[in-house]
């Protein structure tokens, strides 16, 4: 059983830049979180926001117009009795500790299960790749191990699956058997980059139960990327929320849709319809729009939509991470006394 | 949004015809924008601005040849077979600086052995180079009557800056009138391949069904000849006794009967993909007229793929004429070109020994190569995610 | 599969077919008949041709008949090898057309196989070393060479090797070999000879397919499945070439076929300027010289190579791609 308060993942003020043609684009300016083992944390936010960018930074992929500028990246690896700390974000992308990494200890699934397998090799190659990378097994035990993996993700006949072609499989197989590659190695750390996004509204409620079911088996910790809230209500124990590069706010479930602090936090949940909503109330939108991510507002980057915007502070002095709860922090001038003497209106 | 408040007005009643006004200039002015988003992502690309001042220096140079050669291309001299290119200089035999640049006159011999004609500089003749200078009248531009020249020397001295040819006409005089069917070739042939090519991919696109597969048959046939050897062939049909015009006219027409293929291919993709988009659907709904989609909808968004393809198929045509008069099938002499130039120059031998014989071929490396930056570069500048 | 190899084949036989029009209207094309052309080129010899020949010759091509079976005559003679006369050298066409025809084939097959051995490894480094100094290099040396004509490549080429190695270039033979029967030494003779014109047919296709190759390989590298296969632990290297390379070749292999008229145009024209016994020379003399049943079958035949390439490429890619396969 895994320790909940052993943290395993830490992010530190993480600044990804991207050098385009039209200019640097700031994609992360301030990523901070932490995962506990055997936690499931989700990452919300809408598109654009640094989501799918963040993971990247995570499994040291980034693409190669963007570089990390500042922050880093922490993972806590077991070995043997204790723990050792190895920052991710300090290996060269391409070493040997990195990949090590890579797929053994941390994996990924990603958003487009049509296209996350190649097409030219049999779903059995790409399996046994990672099988083979990692563990110190022979051809027939690898065989087995990867028949196994396709079994776990609960695909029928696996053997069929094995020697077919991505080209050959739904979405929904496609999907368990990235699972199935993902899982083959028995990572600690999965990062689920929206991994139901492109799926249809059955087969997403499949892959999630899946997924859920095999978390509570191996105990592995999840990091799940999305924005949809309703997933993170069904997955998470853990959320942080971004907006344009930050992470805004983190806390645990609970607190995130019963007592958000953050302005965005709760302009988030007031979109999204309820059971229990009184009949006739009317959804609410979060005025405005996500800013081009060229042209930043200054201060606090959610002011110009921001309900509770404090004229003369939050346009001119971004705010920091507060740490309001021993498990709760907020980016937001309205919970820093040093700041602002008011605090903002609770839902 | 535009596209559809476009088709519009007249169902619309009078106040709010004021508002498609509006917004008909809003979206004039996100074209407007647009386009000069792509003209600043063009002048960012240093090489393909340089190509476009080297294309309109070339062209400028056709348009005044007269002006600018000093000889006629046609006169043949026979003192001077096949000189070599008389260089400017500024110093003398004596090794005097002269801040006037000058040439040598020439001397002739007979080689003997090899029965050749051999020029030198006759270093005690001294030619200075003279700007503006009196010689054979013309008419520049076709209007105005002249007969003064960009540079020359005082008889009985002469300038050939790129050495003369076999029958002794000034070679860059050549090269400049050459110019002239080399450089508008291209432009012609590009026109109509754009017209075949956007007509035919557009309707193969737009209609489908047999019509898509009769025309895409047709490509592949076409596709599936070597180019120069199906050019070769067509232009060998042609009549011999056509005027040098009309044998232009028809050379420019073959090598757009194969290159309107694959531009016709892009525009029918490109048409497929817009049919599918929701504009589209709109104008029908709205009861617009399939020629009234095509031409105020469908071509207009495929308009800067065109160009693309357009800028980037006219350095083929400028090799293909090349390839074809160099052949002897192409251009026919006494008419000019660069590739009836090179002709003289096809053998290892005469390149050896006369190596200004290939100069034309600098100048169609020149202008294909610049019309290939400057295609890449608007290329770039319209789609700045396209490799 | 085989189902695959039998519609691509019924296709390719229908393509022959619209081919062979073209090539007997290729024919038909210039102005006089062929009768004329045909005295007219015997009174340039200096010989008469006798009523009773000509009268051969028109029977020969039912030039007398309707043209539907003029075309039924001509390409029945296909069958038994018939080809049609060519005027000018005074022999069959089929008896001018083989060697030849095989020699230009060696050619552009050398220069498919140069230019996929040059172009593939220099368009994956430029794609995995994209805007380096050595992607502009490649970049730049690459329009160069699109933008210079064949044969003014070749022209300097062979200057350059005249130069370099003092042997002179030209031919595929030596003059001791030409007449020769085959033998060892005149195979070992032909391939001395051959390179040249490979290499400068090969230069230009060279960097075409280099750009389209880095292109394919930049759009494959930033595919969701080569990132999976990163996140699997796999090596760089080996993400590369198993997966994002093999992915990008595939359209090349589609493209092999357009790419072949274009190596055949250049092979056409550089034999010229090298002086080769192929194809060329003879095609483009036979179309200055109005010898049109030459030059129809020439063109009808290069057609054909063209077809049945692509017809090999579709195999191809059908063999390596599962998608196409199990079709």
């Amino acid at each position: 059983m895994a320790d909940r308060t052993e943290t395993i993942l830490e992010v530190r003020n993480l600044h990804t830049h991207f050098h385009t043609e039209s200019g640097v684009v700031r994609a992360l300016e301030g990523v901070d979180f932490t995962l506990n083992r055997g936690q499931v944390l989700g990452v919300v936010g809408e598109s654009g926001c640094g989501k799918s960018v963040t993971a990247q930074c995570i499994m040291n992929m980034v693409p190669s117009r963007g570089r990390i500028v500042d922050g880093s990246v922490i993972y806590h690896q077991r070995n043997g009795q204790g723990t050792e700390a190895v920052e991710i974000t300090a290996l060269p992308p391409k070493s040997r500790e990195m990949r090590r990494i890579r797929g053994n200890e941390i994996a990924m699934i990603f958003q487009e299960p049509m296209t996350s397998l190649d097409p030219l090799y049999t779903v059995g190659n790409q399996l046994l790749e990672a099988i083979n990378l990692h563990q110190d097994v022979d051809r027939t035990e690898a065989r087995a191990l990867a028949v196994h993996s396709l079994d776990r993700v609960q695909l029928p006949e696996p053997e069929r699956v094995f020697a077919s072609y991505p080209h050959q499989l739904s979405g929904g197989q496609r999907q368990r058997v990235m699972i199935a590659i993902a899982l083959s190695c028995n990572p600690t750390l999965l990062i689920a980059d929206e991994p139901t996004t492109a799926l249809d509204v059955t087969t997403q409620a499949q892959i999630l139960s899946l997924m859920r079911d095999l978390q509570d088996e191996t105990h592995m910790s999840i990091i799940f990327i999305t924005h949809d809230l309703g997933v993170v209500a069904e997955m998470c124990d853990e959320v942080a929320v971004m907006y344009l590069g930050k992470v805004v706010e983190q806390t645990d479930i609970d607190t995130t849709f019963y007592s958000p602090r953050h302005p965005y936090t709760q302009a988030l949940l007031r979109s999204i319809p309820r059971l229990d909503d009184d009949q006739g109330r009317r959804l609410e939108v979060i005025a405005g729009s996500v800013p081009d991510p060229s042209s930043i507002p200054s201060g606090c980057r959610f002011h110009p939509r921001c309900p509770d915007f404090v004229t003369g502070v939050c346009e001119q002095r971004e705010p920091v991470l507060i740490r309001i709860d021993e498990d709760h922090q907020v980016r937001c001038h309205l919970y820093d006394e040093t700041a602002s003497s008011q605090p903002g209106t609770q839902p | 949004m535009s596209d559809q408040s476009l088709t519009l007005p007249s169902a619309v009643s009078e106040p709010q015809a004021a508002d498609v006004e509006v917004n008909l200039s809003a979206g004039e002015i996100g074209q407007l924008s647009l386009w000069y988003l792509i003209w600043r992502r063009f002048l960012r690309n240093r090489l393909a601005v340089a190509a476009t001042f080297v294309l309109l220096l070339l062209y400028l140079m056709v348009a005044l040849a007269e002006f600018i050669t000093p000889y006629d291309h046609l006169l043949s001299n026979e003192d001077f077979v096949a000189r070599a290119p008389q260089l400017p200089r500024f110093r003398d035999a004596a090794g005097q600086f002269h801040l006037r640049p000058f040439v040598y006159g020439t001397t002739t011999e007979l080689d003997t052995y090899n029965l050749d004609w051999v020029h030198k500089d006759d270093t005690s003749q001294m030619y200075p180079l003279k700007l503006f200078v009196k010689g054979v009248p013309y008419k520049l531009l076709g209007l105005f009557p002249s007969e003064r020249h960009l540079y020359g020397v005082d008889e009985p001295g002469t300038v050939f800056l790129l050495g003369t040819d076999r029958l002794g006409r000034d070679l860059f005089s050549r090269i400049v009138f050459g110019g002239r069917i080399s450089m508008t070739v291209g432009l012609i042939g590009v026109s109509l391949t754009i017209l075949f090519g956007s007509v035919m991919g557009t309707i193969s696109g737009y209609f489908g069904g047999p019509v898509d597969t009769v025309i895409q048959r047709f490509i592949e046939l076409l596709m599936s000849f070597p180019a120069i050897a199906l050019w070769a062939a067509l232009a060998a049909a042609m009549p011999a006794d056509i005027t040098i015009v009309t044998r232009f006219f028809l050379i420019s027409i073959i090598l757009s009967l194969i290159g309107w293929t694959s531009l016709a291919r892009q525009v029918r993709a490109k048409v497929l993909a817009f049919r599918e988009m929701e504009f589209s659907s709109a104008a029908t709904a709205a009861g617009a007229s399939h020629f009234r989609i095509i031409m105020v909808h469908m071509l207009p968004n495929a308009l800067s793929h065109i160009i693309v393809i357009a800028t980037l198929a006219i350095p083929g045509m400028i090799l293909a004429e090349t390839a074809l008069s160099f052949l002897g099938l192409g251009i026919l002499p006494p008419a000019v070109s660069w590739g009836t130039l090179l002709q003289d120059a096809q053998t290892v031998g005469v390149v050896i020994k006369k190596p200004w014989l290939m100069l034309p071929g600098a100048f169609v490396i020149v202008s294909v190569l610049s019309f290939n930056f400057l295609g890449d570069g608007i290329r770039d500048a319209v789609d700045p995610f396209a490799l | 599969m085989l189902a695959f190899i039998a519609r691509r084949l019924v296709y390719m036989i229908s393509t022959l077919v619209l081919i062979s029009f073209v090539g007997f209207l290729i024919i038909n094309l210039p102005p006089g008949s062929y009768i004329d052309v045909f005295q007219a080129q015997r009174q340039l010899q200096g010989t008469h041709t006798a009523e009773a020949e000509l009268e051969a010759l028109k029977r020969r091509y039912g030039l007398d008949k309707p043209v539907p079976v003029q075309y039924w005559i001509w390409v029945r003679g296909f069958v038994r090898g018939d080809f049609g006369r060519s005027f000018e050298f005074n022999r069959e066409v089929s008896e001018l057309i083989w060697e030849r025809l095989g020699f230009t084939v060696a050619i552009a097959t050398g220069s498919l196989l140069f230019i996929w051995l040059v172009a593939i490894p220099i368009g994956i480094y430029t794609a995995t070393h994209q805007y380096k100094l050595g992607d502009n290099v490649a970049t730049i040396v690459g329009m160069a060479g699109l933008s210079i004509p064949d044969f003014m490549l070749a022209l300097v080429l062979m200057v350059v090797i005249q130069r370099l190695f003092g042997f002179t270039v030209g031919g595929l033979f030596s003059r001791e070999y030409v007449d020769a029967p085959w033998s060892l030494a005149k195979v070992i003779d032909l391939v001395k000879h051959l390179w040249v014109p490979i290499v400068v047919v090969g230069t230009s296709g060279t960097a075409g397919l280099m750009r389209i190759m880095r292109g394919n390989l930049l759009d494959i590298l930033n595919m969701q499945y080569v990132q999976a296969a990163r996140a699997r632990g796999l090596r760089e290297a080996t993400v590369v070439v198993k997966h994002a390379v093999r992915n990008a070749i595939h359209p090349l292999i589609m493209l092999l076929g357009m790419s072949l008229p274009t190596i055949i145009s250049g092979s056409l024209i550089v034999s010229i300027v090298l002086g080769l016994p192929t194809t060329g020379p003879l095609y483009f003399n036979a179309l200055r010289q109005q010898d049109m049943y030459l030059a129809g079958t020439f063109l009808m035949f290069l057609a054909f190579m063209l077809v049945l390439g692509n017809f090999l490429a579709d195999i191809l890619l059908g063999l390596i791609d599962p998608r196409i396969r199990y079709e």
